[in-house]
């Protein structure tokens, strides 16, 4: 097996809810190769994410090791991992996330502004991403100024204003209409198409169905490991 | 993050929500303004009364009779207890002494002076040609009783300004004869107005030759002697000799006290200092109470961007960068208040100049710098612990909260 952008090991993450303990995810081993098209789908509570936010490095597994880009990131320190995710980790949430008092260029800057990027080489990137996303008459419109659409996209243009290895995107279409859904879908599947990393999470069978790779969640266990329709057994399918 | 945008950010954080952020200038900005026009009251009166006190003359030395503390056991104390009155003669053999320049006798009483049917009461000064010059008055019209003879005196009076305006109005009153008392004078001069002078005010005055005040209120005592040193130099060793001279008179006994205007200039300037400092610490309680606010209203801030913070984290947000982003919204505000707290400070003292146009009524500089130290501190020290939740707060619950 060729090692790929991300491998995950054994990762087991339980969280306590008063004296019961979930298993949101149980010894699972993953791995997704650079430039891979993935869509993880399952029931609410299958861990899938949870699964998510161990991959953008916001949570830790209590067991398991996690390797990015061959390095071991399950150690690092909470600086260390701001910074991975600075540079390496781009996310698209399901209610955009934008912070309310800026403009959409402000917004697309943010991930700039926070890395210490120079103003005069942050005008240059958002600009472009504001042509790339046809934001450049929106650009100093505040989020409520926005609809729907032009939200995600302005989400999507500042998950990828640093770009990142790996795009996150938590049900990017779930809070959008059917039209609007598709126009984003086919945002992020051209930045798939460019070599980015996508990994989507949803509940939408017809979303998930798109990707080249379907990983099926179930009780924090891969049920299925799909590529282009063809099914193979998932790596760790254990029975219970 | 560059320091640029960290102030960028956290003034954007700051104006997006317009309510909370006046309301927490407007308390820091109450505190400071406080410090400023209460210490700026406290130091006025400081000042106020020192230039009331140093405008009485210079180098001054005061003979009182009596004594203000004991000095043990005297045999003089055994025969009697009640000091012996301070004389006319007293205050001529005052003039022996090497250090001092000039003295005047001072009996003061209060009578009635009566003009072209008009009765008004007033304070009479008994006193001599000298009093004019140690203490320093200047006359608006005619001239002051002459030189000479302490123990006889001519019937004339000088008036003050107001005795002038109420007695005689727009007419002259030099040369016109006015009953004080039991007496006739005649006027001699008018003294110039010059407002308030500390516990006497000399516009309301009428100055007769001092045998002939003592044998108006029928007494041989003096109230005070005013003394002069013949330079700065020289109070001390006047005070020590007008002691010594007075304790000869009076049979070996010091039953006198003797002060320097610069000793009373002193403890004057150290009392109402110290009131300056106190009002200064209570004010300063209010700045306080505006610090503890900035915790509260930080940390409301921080639980309402919940949600912010843990995008920002998302987004490659360093722990320290979140704080500093919080720390420096908070001490902006602090700051904000505070140079508002100045204005509003200086616009109250500068009134109160305006209302009360003797009362120096300026902020010293320390107050004003202390005031602005101690808002900063307090904003910076009471928006540290918030600053740290948000800081600490875990990314994937934060994100989760809307």
């Amino acid at each position: 097996m060729t090692s790929g952008l991300i491998e995950l090991a054994g990762i087991e993450r339980v969280f306590r809810l008063g004296d019961s303990e979930v298993h949101a995810l149980r010894r699972l081993d993953l791995q997704i190769a650079s430039g891979e098209y993935v869509s993880v789908m399952g029931p609410s509570g299958s861990g899938k994410s949870t699964l998510l936010n161990l991959l953008g490095l916001l949570d830790r597994p209590d067991a398991g090791t996690y390797r990015l880009a061959g390095r071991d990131v399950t150690t690092l320190s909470a600086d260390e991992q701001a910074r991975l995710r600075s540079e390496r980790i781009g996310f698209v949430f399901q209610s955009f996330h934008l912070v309310p008092r800026l403009t959409a260029a402000e917004n697309i800057a943010l991930p700039m502004v926070l890395a210490g990027i120079a103003p005069s080489r942050r005008a240059e990137r958002i600009a472009s991403a504001l042509r790339d996303y046809g934001l450049e008459n929106r650009a100093d419109h505040r989020p409520d100024q926005l609809s729907g659409g032009q939200r995600q996209r302005v989400a999507i243009a500042r998950a990828t204003i640093m770009q990142p290895a790996v795009i996150l995107a938590d049900e990017p279409t779930g809070n959008l209409d059917r039209a609007t859904g598709e126009e984003v879908v086919r945002l992020l599947e051209t930045l798939n198409e460019r070599g980015v990393t996508l990994i989507v999470v949803t509940h939408d069978a017809g979303l998930g169905a798109r990707a080249q790779r379907q990983l099926l969640m179930e009780d924090g266990l891969l049920q299925h490991d799909r590529r282009h329709g063809s099914e193979t057994p998932g790596p760790c399918v254990a029975p219970t | 993050m560059r320091s640029a945008d960290l102030i960028r950010f956290a003034r954007d954080a700051a104006a997006g929500h317009p309510l909370r952020t006046v309301l927490l200038v407007l308390a820091m900005a109450i505190g400071v303004a406080a410090v400023v026009v209460l210490t700026a009251l406290g130091d006025g009166a400081r000042r106020y009364v020192l230039n009331e006190f140093s405008s009485i003359g210079s180098n001054l030395v005061i003979v009182l009779p009596g004594r203000s503390q004991t000095g043990g056991f005297n045999p003089g104390n055994a025969v009697t207890s009640t000091p012996r009155d301070l004389t006319i003669d007293d205050a001529q053999a005052l003039l022996r002494a090497s250090s001092v320049y000039r003295a005047a006798p001072l009996a003061v009483g209060t009578s009635e002076i009566s003009y072209g049917g008009k009765l008004r009461e007033v304070t009479v000064v008994g006193t001599t040609a000298e009093f004019v010059e140690v203490r320093r008055l200047s006359l608006a019209h005619g001239r002051f009783l002459v030189t000479g003879d302490w123990r006889r005196g001519a019937s004339e009076a000088v008036i003050g300004a107001k005795i002038q305006d109420e007695m005689f109005g727009r007419q002259n009153a030099l040369g016109q004869l006015v009953r004080v008392g039991d007496r006739r004078f005649r006027i001699v001069g008018v003294l110039a107005a010059s407002g308030q002078g500390l516990g006497m005010n000399t516009d309301e005055l009428v100055i007769l030759p001092v045998p002939l005040a003592q044998a108006m209120f029928n007494s041989n005592t003096l109230f005070r002697i005013l003394v002069e040193a013949s330079s700065r130099e020289a109070i001390d060793s006047a005070k020590a000799q007008v002691s010594e001279i007075i304790r000869l008179r009076h049979e070996g006994e010091l039953d006198v006290t003797v002060i320097t205007q610069d000793a009373v200039l002193a403890t004057f300037d150290r009392l109402l200092g110290t009131m300056t400092l106190a009002v200064a610490g209570i004010a300063a309680i209010s700045l306080a109470v505006a610090g503890i606010l900035v915790m509260n209203v930080m940390l409301v801030s921080v639980t309402q961007r919940t949600a912010e913070i843990g995008l920002l984290k998302a987004l490659g947000a360093s722990a320290a960068t979140i704080r500093n982003a919080f720390l420096a919204e908070a001490a902006m505000l602090s700051i904000a208040g505070a140079l508002v707290g100045l204005l509003l400070g200086h616009a109250g003292a500068a009134i109160i100049r305006q209302l009360f146009p003797a009362f120096p009524a300026f902020p010293p500089a320390w107050a004003v710098i202390a005031g602005l130290a101690t808002a900063l501190t307090t904003g910076v020290l009471f928006g540290v612990q918030p600053a740290r939740r948000a800081a600490r707060l875990d990314p994937v619950q934060a994100l989760a909260r809307r």
